[in-house]
């Protein structure tokens, strides 16, 4: 029996442990729950939903690169409407913090779909998805554009009453900006990172491998560009961080910790090992005892520099 | 379904290029059913990151086989396993052959490596049930008879058997089989499975198609390999929903 206070609040989030499973990553718990107790785990993000059902990308969607994948999923998803008559009540029966990730093409969609779901008891808080392109105002990605994410955050929060976290994407030149920009709009915390843009291509037939040409870049390749970011928006700002990037073990999870994340989230390796997530956890509980630490809390910005 | 770290018993070269390999791994063996496949995770680093899929290609006792052909690190990587090597096993996967039903013949069509699934196939048919196995290759030395009985074989090149594709082959045989009862189970690569899907369709005859599709989790979490459905209103996923799906249910 464990003394060790594992418990996190991120800017109102309350979770009993820092450990999370990433948008996209488990889809909406159904198959991870076969190998894996939820129960135990911090807290689950649903895959990106949308206003309507997403039929996703064509294959081929995922292809293997050095310590690491690239997916073109395309947002596949049942939409809101599905997921809150159909998934929630399998949810319902887990302690674990369920959080919605939202994916939209326009502002007023995500504030529409938390519109929709923000009366929904289960959901502890909603995760916006900002690498989106704007579909309406030219094609750009949302979160390429400070004045867009500042917009969302300020529209989504005069929608819901619950946390609120924005998950920025890397591909930017200053990734504190933005951070800084949703504290200035009342966004409770920020998740970082999303996936890098990358691509690979069959020298053979001199065409790419995934059928959308590019695809975002998970898995441990990008953990020094996300430990990177989380530490440049911990030592730029004061917004609450959820760190995700690269997280395969207990050790990349203390890391992402030290440089300044509240809690974090693990995805690429949840397809490799899905029960990744109670062992990193129980490495988290071992870490605490040998190095007496009685609250995980205490690592969250601890770096010594 | 299993994670499992499994004993390699042996790795076998059966041909020029095809390996064999039989691993221990009781859970699985007793558990599994024909056409249903393995996610494999060939070592124990980061390198490759990513499990490999594996048909199921016998089942013995506690003992597993898989068939395969070095074509990338991970393949490379099983090919000198050796016994007492050990591989991570997350299994048995997918949807598999649904065989037990009233016909006379089970007509199998194997293009290259697709025989794979069939030695567990044949294995557990109902004594009644005549097997014929059309299996098709670009030349001799790609034609993979491992498990199979009753063998017809058709090479593109003509170097053995039949010259021209397995389903040309198949068009030729249909004037005897066709008096017959008789269920199709195929396994190959995508131009074969469209051909035979056509040429089924067309005639309206009962078809299980096994689809391959590049994939990361394996058990459907990621959504990395989709196959459009007929209809093409969604995607089905070749992982979950297949690996085997009737001829009529999917657009490849």
């Amino acid at each position: 029996m464990s003394h060790i206070d594992l418990s996190v609040n991120v800017g109102g989030l309350k979770l009993k442990n820092p450990v999370l499973l990433a948008s996209g990553t488990v889809g909406y718990g159904h198959e991870i729950a076969e190998f894996t107790d939820l129960n135990k785990i911090g807290g689950i993000v649903t895959k990106s939903l949308s206003l309507k059902p997403r039929k996703g990308n064509p294959p081929q969607r995922i292809v293997e690169t050095p310590s690491g994948m690239l997916n073109a999923i395309g947002l596949a998803n049942v939409g809101v409407e599905e997921f809150a008559k159909e998934k929630i009540p399998f949810l319902k029966q887990y302690d674990t913090a369920l959080i919605c990730n939202i994916a939209a093409s326009s502002v007023e969609e995500y504030v529409e779909c938390v519109h929709i779901l923000t009366g929904e008891e289960t959901i502890k808080a909603f995760e916006i998805n900002v690498s989106c392109p704007n579909v309406k105002e030219g094609g750009l990605e949302f979160g390429n554009d400070l004045d867009a994410v500042g917009r969302i955050t300020d529209k989504v929060r005069n929608a819901t009453k619950k946390p609120i976290i924005i998950k920025l994407s890397p591909n930017v030149s200053r990734i504190s900006d933005f951070a800084r920009v949703v504290k200035e709009n009342g966004g409770n915390a920020v998740s970082a990172i999303n996936t890098l843009v990358g691509t690979s291509f069959d020298i053979y037939t001199r065409k790419p491998k995934i059928k959308n040409i590019t695809g975002g870049l998970s898995g441990p390749a990008i953990k020094p560009v996300a430990l990177a970011k989380v530490l440049e928006i911990k030592r730029n700002t004061d917004i609450p961080i959820i760190g995700i990037g690269g997280i395969m073990n207990w050790k990349d999870a203390i890391e992402m910790m030290i440089v300044g994340a509240s809690a974090f989230q693990i995805g690429t390796v949840n397809f490799i090992n899905p029960t990744a997530g109670i062992e990193i956890l129980n490495g988290l509980i071992s870490f605490c005892e040998k190095n007496e630490i009685k609250s995980i809390s205490e690592i969250t910005g601890s770096y010594q520099i | 379904m299993y994670i499992e770290k499994a004993f390699v018993e042996s790795v076998e070269k059966i041909s020029n290029e095809i390996f064999l390999m039989k691993v221990f791994s009781p859970a699985i063996a007793y558990t599994a059913k024909p056409g249903q496949f393995c996610n494999i995770k060939v070592s124990e680093t980061d390198f490759p990151l990513l499990r490999r899929p594996f048909s199921l290609c016998n089942i013995e006792g506690d003992y597993l086989f898989f068939l395969f052909d070095i074509h990338g690190e991970g393949t490379k990587i099983l090919s000198s396993k050796k016994n007492g090597d050990t591989i991570e096993l997350l299994g048995p996967l997918g949807k598999g052959f649904v065989s037990d039903s009233e016909y006379d013949t089970a007509l199998i069509i194997a293009g290259g490596l697709g025989a794979a699934p069939f030695p567990f196939l044949i294995k557990n048919l109902a004594e009644d049930k005549n097997v014929i196995c059309l299996v098709g290759g670009r030349s001799a030395k790609n034609i993979v008879t491992y498990g199979l009985k009753n063998i017809a074989i058709a090479t593109d090149d003509g170097s053995e058997g039949f010259k021209g594709t397995v389903i040309e082959l198949l068009k030729e045989e249909m004037a005897n089989i066709s008096k017959k009862s008789f269920r199709i189970f195929a396994c190959g690569p995508n131009p074969m499975l469209k051909a035979l899907q056509k040429y089924t369709i067309e005639n309206n005859y009962d078809c299980q198609i096994s689809v391959e599709c590049a994939m990361a989790c394996g058990f459907g979490i990621c959504q990395g390999c989709p196959v459009d459905s007929a209809n093409g209103k969604s995607y089905l996923l070749v992982c979950k929903d297949g690996p085997v799906f009737n001829a009529n249910t999917v657009k490849l």
